[in-house]
């Protein structure tokens, strides 16, 4: 003790003298407090921005929904900006048909592919898919876009079309119309089914590691318990490992109708355009966000227009909103039961 | 027995097979695509690719097929990009600490991790409308300053989330220990998060600057097109997206394949930076203690 206190202090010594004079607790106190309210006033910010975002854009379009009925806007399928026309079904449903297609070809693969990563690759391959998968997300939507005019149309036009009009076309006249969703109206290969694959493609990424997260929840003890009675790995997944992760597995899909919901540059590019309520998925369409950024050029010249385009972007936000907060709940609600156990 | 169940055990490891076979079809497929992606870029846009086309900006009917380049875009985006990522930096640093810090894993914490998790799914054509109210609310017109504002907001949440994952894994004990030795929480949060957040900093900053750099559908709104590289922040500024968009738009067949090397040009950007962060985070987290 005797030797050791005199370097102790010394040391000590040495400090406040290198130091200068430290900040008082007082002084320290009240800048803890400080830093506290700021960091406090700027975490506020995204939270705020969800409501300030939907607010700006409800005002902005208040002039058109204050005169025309909600009903006449979303039902309306004469869209006549220069007559004052706005309806919305054609755009609503382009969006949805796109969606639709997008997400019913992605869901698929994507779950498959969640499985095998999660549950049987090796971690080689699963150090290779990562970095891919990652790739394929950071691409921009507009070079997915160049692919789809380069690569989709001309696919969808020379060898989809045809096929499908062989196949499943005759089918439809055979039976009057019932199937007439495959029905080739205007081979250009411009279209749904397009912006469907492309779509597809675009949000496998986000559906792939949502999904693989969720699995990843699962204890393994319920796995193992399954192997040791003789199952195979696949009856383990299915009777055991599916049913737990249902619900996540449905907010992945969500998750990804949201995202294909809002795409815009790719989507624009390669689904014609056409404002007309689709009847096959190989007819044009022209989705609510190809409306919105197409047409902003013009929007100040004609009387509602701005409005009529800002309350497309509004709506469009709210289905965005209400699909993303469902899907998030019940993610996090499953991602935390991995933490806590 | 054996020949008793041997029909039973056949039949679910034929559907073991099938399923396995089946899984490795559609991972083939899903990463397939990429390849697939990047080979016809590059297969369409490299003999278009010149040494004019990054060092010159448009001349005169250059959207006729005439002399020129895409510099404007290239510097143009570079600068969005930036600028929105350094804004985004200002807000998105604050929030992972005090999620750290201060929220934790508590009711809050879950609050605002849930509405970032809500904004990053907000599209793009949202925040450029809402970025084109603001800027007639504030009386700007498009430029350089109103893309930068909404590639922000773009980026905020993306950023923040990187770095709020990186700094969950942080062992609690750190910051006990600097509690325990009598630091307040905004010397915990300046000392000892910061240090172990640098790698989910850098993570973030290129992760949102490639985000930024991709986006066509805000810009589009907020910071119009232009031929010239912009001066001042309040000048509208051309972007790599839109020069992809537009140039494709043209009747031209020359001007369509200059798009389709700008299309290379923006990828090969991003690529570059999506891979740079992954080496650049693998490097720095060596130097954080797990």
């Amino acid at each position: 003790m005797s030797q050791l206190t005199p370097t102790f202090s010394n040391q000590s010594n040495k400090k406040t003298e290198g130091r200068g004079d430290r900040p008082s607790v007082t002084l320290r106190t009240r800048q803890d407090h400080l830093a506290r309210r700021t960091f406090f006033i700027v975490t506020l910010l995204p939270v705020l921005l969800i409501l300030i975002v939907t607010i700006a854009l409800f005002i902005r379009s208040w002039p058109i929904l204050n005169a025309y009925p909600l009903s006449d806007l979303l039902f309306g399928n004469v869209w006549k900006p220069t007559n004052g026309q706005f309806g919305f079904l054609p755009f609503i449903l382009g969006t949805f048909w796109v969606s639709t297609v997008g997400i019913i070809l992605a869901v698929p693969p994507c779950l498959l592919t969640s499985i095998y990563l999660a549950e049987y690759a090796h971690t080689k391959t699963r150090s290779i898919a990562k970095p891919v998968l990652d790739l394929l997300a950071a691409i921009p939507p507009v070079v997915y876009g160049v692919w789809g005019l380069l690569a989709i149309v001309p696919f969808v036009d020379k060898v989809l079309a045809p096929l499908s009009d062989r196949w499943l076309g005759a089918v439809s006249t055979g039976l009057n119309t019932s199937v007439s969703i495959f029905r080739v109206n205007q081979p250009t290969g411009f279209g749904i089914l397009a912006a469907g694959i492309v779509l597809a493609v675009m949000i496998a990424p986000l559906i792939i590691s949502v999904m693989y997260e969720i699995f990843s929840t699962v204890p393994n003890d319920l796995r193992h318990a399954s192997l040791a009675v003789g199952a195979t790995q696949w009856q383990t997944i299915r009777n055991i490992v599916l049913p737990q992760v249902a619900p996540g597995i449905l907010a992945a899909i969500v998750l990804g109708a949201s995202r294909a919901l809002g795409e815009t540059i790719a989507v624009l590019m390669v689904v014609g355009n056409i404002p007309q309520v689709p009847t096959s998925i190989f007819d044009s369409a022209y989705p609510l966000p190809a409306l919105i950024a197409n047409n902003y050029g013009e929007m100040m010249s004609i009387p509602l227009y701005d409005a009529a385009l800002l309350s497309a972007a509004l709506v469009l936000l709210i289905v965005i909103l209400i699909f993303n907060i469902l899907s998030m709940l019940v993610i996090q609600r499953m991602l935390r039961r991995k933490w806590a156990s | 027995m054996g020949i008793l169940t041997k029909k039973h055990w056949q039949r679910r490891h034929l559907m073991e097979a099938f399923i396995k076979f089946i899984m490795r079809v559609s991972l083939f497929i899903v990463t397939g695509a990429l390849g697939l992606i990047l080979w016809i870029v590059v297969v369409r846009g490299l003999p278009a690719l010149s040494w004019d086309m990054v060092t010159k900006i448009p001349e005169g009917g250059y959207y006729m097929g005439k002399g020129g380049g895409i510099l404007n875009a290239i510097i143009g985006s570079l600068y969005l990009a930036a600028g929105g990522t350094f804004l985004a930096m200002l807000f998105s640093v604050p929030i992972a600490m005090y999620l750290k810090t201060y929220l934790g894993d508590s009711k809050w914490g879950h609050y605002v991790r849930l509405s970032l998790d809500v904004l990053w799914g907000i599209p793009s054509i949202v925040y450029g409308a809402f970025g084109f109210t603001l800027m007639i609310a504030l009386g700007i017109r498009a430029s350089l300053l109103a893309g930068i504002i909404v590639l922000a907001l773009i980026e905020l949440p993306i950023m923040t989330r990187a770095m709020d994952e990186v700094i969950r894994r942080m062992p609690v004990d750190l910051e006990h220990a600097a509690l325990a030795l009598g630091s307040t929480k905004f010397e915990v949060a300046l000392r000892v998060v910061t240090r172990q957040m640098l790698p989910g900093i850098t993570t973030a900053i290129l992760l949102g600057f490639g985000r930024g750099i991709g986006d066509a559908a805000s810009v589009l709104f907020t910071a119009g097109y232009t031929d010239r590289i912009p001066t001042s922040l309040m000048r509208p500024t051309a972007s790599l997206p839109l020069a992809v968009f537009f140039q494709l738009g043209s009747p031209y067949p020359e001007v369509q394949q200059r798009g389709y090397a700008a299309a290379l040009i923006l990828t090969i950007i991003v690529l570059a930076v999506s891979l740079g962060s992954r080496w650049l985070s693998a490097r720095l987290n060596k130097y954080t203690i797990k």
